[in-house]
């Protein structure tokens, strides 16, 4: 009576967990192959070139005779728009998400939620070329530059991009906190502000730093946009108003002109795990911070 | 009985949520330092009642009502502190809900909120009202750990102390004992028949027998209507209209 058979029934939840099984499989194996891959074409260059004289060399000169592979002043052009673009964006897009999930009401809220949604929804390109043909000079005449091409206008520009990111998901997070907390504030005669700030707002923080973690992640990995507007002069700048290169950009734009396996081919490759390293380094960051505060 | 007894005068409360209509002509006094119970089944508008006394519809911007509310002769939706009445009408909710704090923090939040800064005030404050809730002894060496590790009655009595740090006049409860456990719900009414005088409270209930063994009188609310309004005894020995019977006996609700 009770011997297993094999019904048809049984056979298809041992295929259907059997595809799920490869499926999971697959996407580990995936990623595993990429980072290989960049790993063995990356580290060719440490043959050539030391890996001291790589991050810290502040000449980027990979075409002339002798070959410069210094990457400096690509990472601090990266640092310096990403921190531009994370003190523009953090504030006010938390400061959104707070403003949609715990102030407006109705009709706004639903207005507000659609726009940025759609702002997520724009390519970068498209952004980039508006901030070219806007932007750009506008910085210049504002801050009377040569040139509007700065890492001034890349971090500006960035960050609008992080925004959306940030206030959808640091809206659910304040969406997530149970609305009783705020009333059992409002009933001990708390004001609304006082609540929002004192008992929603933590009950949220680990939510909202994944928001901000995420959308520093966007900016660092952002590339098109970034290279329209920058003005991709490998230097190390002395201020914001000076034309930066960052780490994506130079992949970007480089890529098409190596020759398949030489210093220059795998020095890029070599930026790509510093750029890995880093990400890798927010997320890790993000993640404990979530998990520091569920404790 | 005197005037100056009656701490609420309801007249004529009427109050709807868009085009529902959850409470109607309601007219009634609340004695200083009575325990009034209500009760009813679902959707007979006790809990809009309650949450008209400390003006928490006001978060729902469907709410609309017409009639006056009086608490000490003033008419509270006048133009008042609302933060100053919630202050003043505490309220228990029917689940805990314990702020994601430490239990200090949370037993301090109202004063903190209050702007009192003096520690040592606030100390005192917390362990009092702490005490008054029968929770002190339970707690008192795990001050620090978080709320939500305690269990849902201590949780809940956390709750009533937070309200009484505040020193209100008035407690509002609304079926604070709907989740909870005997021995808890035994506690929570052993505190409220001993600050009996000192507080006015209602208490919005479920549960008959808990209105018959705390309230000194008890209301019978159907369908936003208050059907009868009695000393308790009364109440659930002879009253006198057939549907409060129907109800107590268990023929409905």
């Amino acid at each position: 009576m009770l011997e297993r058979h094999w019904t048809w029934h049984r056979v298809k939840e041992f295929l259907i967990e059997k595809c799920i099984y490869l499926s999971g499989v697959t996407s580990i194996v995936i990623v595993a192959l990429i980072f290989i891959f960049l790993a063995k074409e990356g580290f060719a260059l440490f043959k050539t070139v030391g890996v001291g004289e790589f991050l810290l060399g502040i000449k980027w000169y990979p075409i002339s005779h002798p070959a410069q592979f210094g990457i400096l002043p690509l990472i601090i052009g990266s640092l310096v728009v990403t921190i531009g673009a994370t003190l523009i964006a953090v504030p006010i897009g938390v400061a959104s998400a707070v403003y949609i999930s715990e102030v407006a009401s109705g009709k706004i809220k639903e207005v507000l939620k659609s726009g940025i949604e759609v702002l997520a929804a724009i390519p970068s390109v498209v952004l980039g070329f508006i901030g070219m043909m806007t932007l750009v000079p506008w910085v210049k005449a504002v801050f009377n530059l040569p040139t509007g091409l700065t890492a001034f206008s890349g971090a500006l520009m960035l960050g609008f991009m992080a925004m959306p990111t940030i206030v959808s998901i640091a809206e659910d997070a304040l969406n997530a906190v149970p609305k009783r907390y705020k009333e059992a504030a409002l009933a001990l005669g708390a004001t609304r502000w006082q609540a929002i700030w004192r008992v929603v707002f933590p009950a949220a923080s680990s939510g909202i730093v994944a928001a901000v973690m995420l959308g520093i992640g966007r900016v660092i990995g952002e590339t098109m946009a970034v290279m329209m507007i920058t003005g991709n002069a490998a230097r190390i700048p002395t201020t914001i108003f000076e034309p930066v290169r960052t780490l994506t950009a130079t992949i970007a734009a480089e890529m098409g002109e190596t020759v398949r396996g030489s210093d220059h081919y795998s020095a890029l490759f070599a930026i790509g795990i510093v750029l890995f390293i880093i990400t890798f380094m927010i997320n890790l960051i993000a993640d404990i911070a979530v998990h520091h505060k569920a404790k | 009985m005197v005037d100056s007894c009656i701490k609420i005068t309801i007249v004529d409360l009427s109050a709807s949520y868009g085009a529902v209509c959850a409470l109607k002509s309601l007219s009634l006094d609340v004695r200083e330092g009575e325990i009034l119970s209500v009760i009813g089944p679902s959707n007979s508008g006790k809990t809009t009642f309650l949450r008209c006394l400390n003006r928490f519809n006001d978060t729902n911007p469907h709410f609309s009502h017409r009639g006056m509310v009086t608490i000490n002769g003033i008419d509270i939706y006048g133009n008042i502190d609302v933060e100053m009445l919630r202050k003043k009408v505490g309220m228990v909710f029917a689940l805990p809900t314990v702020l994601p704090m430490s239990v200090w923090e949370n037993a301090a939040y109202g004063l903190r909120r209050h702007g009192i800064r003096d520690e040592r005030m606030i100390a005192l404050s917390v362990e009092n009202s702490l005490r008054a809730a029968y929770l002190w002894d339970e707690v008192k060496d795990r001050l620090e750990a978080a709320a939500l590790n305690l269990s849902g009655g201590q949780q809940q009595r956390l709750c009533l102390a937070r309200t009484l740090a505040v020193e209100p006049d008035i407690i509002l409860y609304d079926e604070p004992c709907s989740g909870l456990d005997p021995i808890s719900t035994a506690k929570i009414e052993e505190a409220m028949i001993h600050f009996k005088d000192k507080y006015t409270q209602i208490l919005v209930t479920n549960n008959t027998k808990q209105a018959a063994r705390v309230g000194n009188r008890t209301a019978f609310f159907l369908m936003g209507q208050m059907v009868e309004l009695d000393a308790t005894n009364k109440i659930f020995t002879s009253p006198s209209d057939q549907r409060t019977e129907d109800y107590i006996s268990g023929r409905f609700g």
